[in-house]
């Protein structure tokens, strides 16, 4: 038997309990999907229309730490048999942060052979980029990921 | 004329899948950054790559200020006969460049 003292908080829960709060935090705030700002998204839809887009089957590859905006490696590729009834049509990517919301946009067909393709972009700010690939279906997959700028692209002269 | 780095294996075997890498020097001038003057540099870009095989488009993609300075380019296609390669860069002010490299499929 234990004293009615016995629920309260003791040093050993305290300790447990502001671990699991000090874990938890930073998931919460990932689980939160922040909406792309206003250009972002306009140019989004200008790309799918009122498409539905579902995250998943794209692969964005971007560095989490950047240490020069002016040069970042991205790679993005998209799981497709790109076969001639099963292709990729299109992938774009967009920015969230930079002076213009567009990236690239390239044009694949069935001969591409793999959805695969990398290229270095510039980004002027820590911020989420988006890709988004069109199907030969209709159907388009989204996949985002955040990059932390240390040296800013466009700011400096 | 800019100089151009295109990269692809010279043979293949049919129905492989190439990588072919491509870079062209060039400024990439954005239109958002100051010049000496103070004023902004006006935007100098390259809008468009195209690859084509045999005359035949195979990849393209729009280019935006937001792409590097000497935009670098990899992707793929899949090697079904023996033939020429073209790739075109165009952009602002006039620039249009096209450049050429043969695959032999085995």
């Amino acid at each position: 038997m234990r004293g009615p003292m016995s629920w309260t908080p003791d040093r050993r829960r305290l300790l447990v309990g502001g671990a699991a709060l000090i874990v938890l935090t930073p998931q919460r705030a990932l689980a939160v999907a922040r909406p792309p700002r206003e250009p972002t998204a306009a140019a989004i839809r200008r790309f799918a229309g009122e498409a539905e887009i579902r995250p998943g089957r794209v692969h964005l590859d971007l560095p989490p730490l950047v240490e020069n905006g002016n040069a970042v490696p991205l790679a993005v590729s998209v799981d497709s048999p790109m076969s001639a009834t099963d292709f990729v049509r299109r992938i774009a990517v967009f920015n969230d942060k930079n002076p213009q919301p567009n990236v690239i946009t390239v044009h694949l067909g069935p001969k591409a052979g793999r959805a695969a393709i990398t290229t270095r972009i510039r980004l002027a700010d820590t911020q989420t980029v988006t890709a988004i690939a069109e199907l030969s279906d209709g159907s388009y997959w989204s996949a985002t990921a955040d990059a932390i700028v240390t040296l800013a692209a466009c700011v400096e002269g | 004329m800019a100089r151009t780095l295109i990269n692809l294996p010279k043979t293949a075997k049919a129905g492989a899948v190439i990588e072919i890498k491509t870079l062209i020097s060039h400024p990439m001038e954005t239109g958002y950054r100051p010049g000496p003057e103070g004023r902004l540099v006006p935007r100098d870009i390259i809008t468009e790559f195209v690859c084509r095989f045999e005359g035949e488009e195979v990849f393209r993609a729009e280019l935006f200020p937001a792409t590097s300075a000497n935009p670098y380019l990899t992707f793929t296609t899949l090697a079904e006969r023996s033939g020429t390669f073209t790739f075109t860069w165009t952009g602002d002010n006039g620039f249009s460049q096209t450049e050429s490299a043969a695959l032999t499929v085995t």
